[in-house]
């Protein structure tokens, strides 16, 4: 039991980053229709930053939590730079290219962060320095640290506020007004290029934010770390549906869960046959069983024949 | 400039002609020309580029023809040479001729198209690319971790010691006596290699013209239509997901054949995505434009690499950054700009299709 209720928290720890993510991916796409796979290596990019600020500030004494808000505060601007940047230049250009176009500019985008990233940080693993307090709390034989507290928190915390962002506020109703339709969106009266460019810039914070997580959690940062989260990130929102919020933020939350309860039973339940070494197997083979029986995701609109 | 001087003059019967024999031609002598002044690096690199065209070709089947985005088509590749390698190497002491192994990958990458191809049938787009990319992912680590507790695929380490190619009782390991001209294993690979691509590009034209080809275009163009056509566009759309893997296994068989080796880490996501951007680069569906996005794909990240470290030395004085992190990057940023530049691919069609026009 106790051990189910670990892995319960883990993958809840997991899906909460990943959510956050997947909430980059499906803005992007729901309103132009892109996978943005760049969007991984500006998670990276804002890890490695983060991480260096709290290296270069932590002789100062200062209190972690506003070590830890300035780094954020930090690499969530640069980010977000990075992002408008990226869709200036990589995307916005091609936005009425064919389809796969703005597909092999996103890798190429996704390469180039990559090595630079290299050139500036090395390839070797950075640690994220000890700065973080250590205590952990005991919940019915399970151990929960405070780190993995602070994350669920903050990520369900920032959830709700983009919730209430979109749905709540004249902003918001501009975004679903350009996903439904950037023509008529733009007839009437909303200027879909920023609201395009907005989406950019609000998934780019996430992503640091996630960035930060992710290190935190794991201790690490790596020039290498963005890709295959992103990925998991984007599978996590095809997962929920893709185009919605709530869907981007079930998703992640399922899959993070998925893959820590999977990575914990498999051994088991194979007779020793499966190791975890399998844990990434099973986002990609839940993803392909959900996409079989229900196309458009879990929450997803049902699409219609002609798109 | 060449290139209309090409196609200008390949309209005629007579030019075509001329052409094919100048091509073929320079395409004899390469091996000597190449192997002479540049060395045997770039004589390996050459094969290289010619399986990877190959593969280009087979993925252009996929993507190209029936418009469907696969991101995991290295999966194909990996199955092709993992089935020669398991085959024929000391692993299982098994050595079975060519004329079993080779089909058998392409038998069982065609499998493994069905495989992928039957489920995802009803899914479009960005889904597809995100399901092929996750079965690319699957195949991967299944490679990497059968090796316990039965040993299948020997994981991280791979599988070495495989046979060279070897048919009619010459083996393509060792230098050959050809009518008293010795050929080294090398520049016989590059013959066999430039056979089997010239095939692959003669059944690419065929199958273009053909019935299945033009129903292919039109599933592409659009599905709806098709159907109402009377295509079967089930049927068309697991033939273009099983032939497309074959044409994969058989480049993995041969490539395992020449490079002795294969590990799990030759079929990373970035090989997929690399084929990718040589069809989509080149101009899809289009095959001189997938040839030449295969050969500039190949052999430009060899050129920076070559280049990285003397350039750096000859204008600042020294290596300041990491030469292989400095030619991806070069890398990266020539994708971008050649998709600013050229978003229908360098070559594409004469005739942009409604889906390109958009």
């Amino acid at each position: 039991m106790d051990i189910f209720l670990q892995q319960l928290i883990n993958g809840l720890v997991l899906g909460s980053i990943y959510a956050l993510v997947a909430l980059g991916y499906t803005m992007v796409y729901g309103i132009l229709g892109l996978i943005n796979f760049a969007h991984g290596e500006v998670l990276m990019i804002g890890a490695l930053l983060a991480l260096s600020v709290i290296k270069a500030l932590a002789g100062l004494a200062l209190h972690w939590t506003l070590l830890i808000f300035i780094s954020l505060l930090v690499s969530a601007s640069a980010c977000i730079v990075l992002a408008w940047a990226i869709e200036r230049i990589a995307y916005r250009p091609l936005r009425n290219a064919p389809r796969l176009a703005p597909l092999i500019t996103a890798i190429g985008v996704s390469i180039l962060l990559q090595n630079i990233a290299m050139l500036v940080w090395g390839r070797s693993y950075r640690a994220f320095p000890p700065i973080l307090p250590n205590f952990e709390y005991e919940i019915f034989g399970a151990v929960i640290s405070a780190v993995q507290l602070v994350i669920v928190l903050t990520a369900g915390l920032v959830m709700c506020f983009l919730r209430l962002l979109v749905h709540r506020t004249r902003l918001g109703r501009a975004m679903r007004a350009t996903a439904e339709n950037p023509m008529v969106a733009q007839l009437m009266g909303v200027n879909s290029n920023q609201i395009i460019a907005l989406s950019f810039v609000i998934g780019a914070a996430l992503a640091a934010l996630a960035g930060l997580m992710v290190s935190a959690n794991y201790g690490i940062a790596h020039y290498n770390m963005g890709f295959m989260l992103g990925l998991k990130a984007f599978t996590a929102a095809v997962l929920g549906g893709i185009g919605n919020l709530g869907g981007a933020m079930l998703g992640g939350i399922l899959l993070g869960l998925i893959e820590s309860l999977g990575a914990g039973y498999i051994g088991e339940l194979s007779g020793g046959f499966f190791g975890s070494h399998y844990q990434d197997v099973f986002a990609f083979l839940v993803l392909i069983t959900v996409l079989i029986f229900r196309p458009s995701g879990l929450m997803g609109e049902k699409m219609s024949e002609r798109a | 400039m060449l290139l209309q001087f090409c196609t200008k003059h390949a309209q005629s019967k007579q030019g075509g002609i001329f052409i094919v024999l100048a091509l073929a031609l320079i395409l004899a002598a390469l091996p000597f020309v190449v192997g002479n002044t540049l060395g045997n690096a770039w004589l390996r690199i050459l094969n290289f580029t010619l399986l990877y065209i190959m593969l280009a070709l087979g993925l252009n089947i996929v993507v190209g023809f029936a418009g469907l985005l696969d991101l995991g088509y290295i999966a194909f590749y990996a199955v092709g040479a993992y089935c020669y390698a398991l085959l024929s190497s000391p692993h299982f002491g098994l050595h079975l001729p060519i004329w079993l192994t080779i089909p058998s990958g392409a038998l069982l990458a065609a499998f493994f198209g069905l495989l992928l191809g039957a489920p995802t049938l009803r899914l479009r787009g960005d889904y597809l690319a995100i399901v092929t990319l996750g079965f690319g992912e699957i195949v991967r680590i299944f490679l990497n971790n059968l090796n316990a507790p039965v040993n299948i695929t020997n994981g991280p380490q791979g599988i070495s010691g495989i046979d060279p190619l070897h048919f009619f009782g010459i083996s393509l390991g060792k230098p050959i006596n050809f009518l008293g001209l010795n050929v080294p294993s090398l520049h016989s690979y590059y013959y066999l290699f430039l056979a089997l691509t010239a095939l692959v590009v003669l059944l690419s034209v065929r199958l273009k013209r053909s019935r299945i080809g033009r129903a292919w275009m039109a599933i592409r163009e659009d599905e709806v239509a098709a159907k109402s056509c009377g295509i079967n566009t089930r049927n068309l759309k697991l033939l273009a997901f099983s032939m497309g893997a074959s044409f994969g296994g058989i480049a993995g068989g041969l490539f395992a054949g020449f490079q002795g080796f294969v590990s799990p880490e030759s079929f990373s996501l970035m090989e997929s995505v690399m084929i990718l951007c040589m069809v989509v680069l080149g101009g899809m569906g289009h095959i001189p434009g997938v040839i030449l996005g295969g050969l500039l794909l190949s052999v430009l990240p060899e050129i920076f690499r070559q280049n990285a470290a003397p350039l750096q030395i000859a204008i600042l004085g020294k290596v300041w950054l990491d030469p292989e992190a400095l030619r991806m990057l070069l890398f990266g940023l020539s994708l971008i700009l050649i998709m600013l530049y050229r978003p229908n691919g360098l070559w594409p069609t004469s005739a942009p299709s409604s889906a390109e026009q958009k």
